[in-house]
């Protein structure tokens, strides 16, 4: 116990908040984050139950700007963003020749030609570098601009039912750019929305990571502490409670939403990973098409699933083998005890023929074999 | 938040108490690291009859971000698990140095007791 911090980790503009308010704070992705400020259980079931506000500021922000910037993302990324309005938001991937996951992202169509890409915290550099490359490559490189605008923005999540409860008063009145709705709760699943906070933009969405109802806002680095203190103030109403990555993992955990690293890598494709719905087929090319249609129509080694355990357990954790009839098929790659249920659950590889709801398997920890059985994604479901 | 630090136990670094009656210790893990693990959520315990070394992995317990060891702060053989705990772990949260103890063993060195920490010395050690 006692973990080392390294003065090499990036802190977000909330740090000092974080420290003022208790936060736990750990390495995450080269960043310093609070992993919980009361504990992992309490904030979980506080999302669940209530809201809970993450800090998702070393999270990164991309612009992808001018007249060719829909032919450019489509030739990138898998889904099709010609299916965004002004205002409205997808998830993707981008993948590479071979099909491997470069990163997983959600694209927001904030004006015709203009869009904001959220991607993973560990993964700033290397997508921009991805994009960059991509774009050096692209046909009409001169009509569309790759922009990481990481360092000015920050952004938190609040997560939960309640958050419609107080969110409003947070951002009062109409949006005025992006979807044109007349409040934050205007918003429908996916849409973003423009307020303003203190004289600045900032961008509201009806998204999350948790399996609740939620908005993650985006905002300028110098404005989100005030924000971040003003929603806890709003919020009281609605039971709003700081939460840390320790929650934000084991709820998008129970809802089976990937994390890169673990459900998704280079060597990992969404076909793989069960994630073919974002993958579109009817708009030409982009990278890695030839190989994910040789995987969709079959020919793939591993396939993610998702289980619970049987027996009284450990928690299943990422790296422990999984068993069918005691040999080993393949290893967990995310897992932790459900605060929701009060179960070990995880998600792993298993060769494609030995997946499916209701199959069993079993995973290995420290040397015993415990009972699992396959269930079907998500594996924690409201009510 | 201040962590309890009993005056009548004996501690390891690694944050283990040892409670020595006789030649009988009583092992478990302090309130500062129930604190740091929060959430214990399963513990398991060695095998009567085992025997172990002071500094020897002997038992692990589990939060629902980390698995971690813990470590027999002093030799001897296993005489006493407390199987309550392993039926509700949260007891180590709510009752470290009560309900939520871990094992009891029969010193084989009772002198290694003398190399423990003081109340004293642990509670320097965790800044309480």
């Amino acid at each position: 116990m006692g973990d080392v911090i390294s003065e090499m980790l990036k802190r977000t503009p909330l740090f000092a908040a974080h420290q003022r308010r208790g936060g736990k704070l750990i390495e995450f992705g080269g960043w310093e984050m609070p992993v919980q400020y009361s504990s992992i259980v309490d904030e979980h079931l506080c999302v669940r139950r209530s809201t809970g506000i993450f800090d998702i500021s070393h999270m990164g922000e991309v612009w992808v700007e001018g007249p060719a910037a829909v032919e450019f993302l489509n030739a990138t990324c898998t889904n099709d963003v010609r299916k965004l309005a002004v205002g409205l938001g997808q998830y993707s991937q981008m993948c590479t020749e071979t099909g491997g996951t470069v990163d997983d992202l959600y694209i927001y169509r904030i004006a015709d030609s203009r869009f904001l890409l959220i991607v993973n915290a560990s993964r700033i550099e290397a997508d921009v570098a991805w994009l960059k490359g991509r774009h050096a490559v692209f046909a009409a490189a001169e009509q569309v601009g790759v922009e990481d605008a990481s360092d000015l923005w920050a952004a938190v999540a609040i997560q939960g039912p309640r958050v419609i409860d107080f969110i409003d008063t947070l951002f009062p009145g109409a949006s005025k750019g992006g979807a044109c709705v007349a409040a934050p709760t205007g918003l429908i699943k996916n849409q973003i929305g423009i307020w303003t906070w203190e004289g600045s933009d900032v961008f509201v969405a009806r998204t999350g990571y948790s399996g609740e109802d939620g908005f993650e806002i985006v905002a300028p680095a110098g404005q989100i502490e005030s924000l971040w203190e003003r929603a806890l103030a709003v919020g009281h109403v609605g039971c709003l409670q700081p939460c840390g990555l320790g929650a934000r993992d084991t709820l998008r955990t129970e809802v089976c939403y990937p994390l890169y690293g673990h459900e998704l890598d280079d060597a990992t494709s969404p076909i793989e990973a069960g994630l073919g719905y974002f993958v579109s087929w009817d708009k030409g090319d982009f990278v890695g098409r030839t190989v994910l249609a040789e995987q969709k129509a079959g020919a793939i080694t591993k396939k993610l699933v998702a289980f619970r355990m049987t027996d009284k357990s450990p928690p299943p954790r990422p790296g422990y083998p999984i068993l069918v009839e005691g040999v080993r098929v393949g290893t967990v790659v995310s897992g932790t005890q459900s605060p929701s249920m009060n179960v070990g659950i995880g998600m792993g590889f298993v060769p494609p023929e030995m997946a499916g709801p209701g199959r069993p398997l079993s995973v290995e920890i420290r040397g015993r074999v415990f009972a699992a059985e396959q269930v079907k994604k998500p594996i924690y479901r409201k009510g | 938040m201040s962590s309890q630090v009993p005056a009548d136990l004996k501690y390891a670094k690694s944050h283990e108490w040892v409670r020595i009656n006789g030649d009988t210790a009583t092992v478990g893990i302090t309130d500062h690291a129930q604190h740091e693990l929060t959430d214990v959520v399963f513990v398991e315990l060695p095998a009567v009859g085992r025997v172990v070394k002071a500094g020897e992995a002997c038992a692990v317990v589990e939060s629902v971000k980390t698995a971690s060891d813990i470590y027999s702060p002093v030799s001897g053989t296993i005489t006493a698990v407390n199987a309550a705990v392993v039926d509700d772990p949260s007891q180590v949260n709510s009752a470290p140095y009560g309900n939520g103890w871990f094992y009891q063993l029969k010193l084989s060195q009772p002198t290694e007791a003398t190399s423990l920490l003081t109340p004293a010395d642990y509670s320097t050690q965790i800044g309480a």
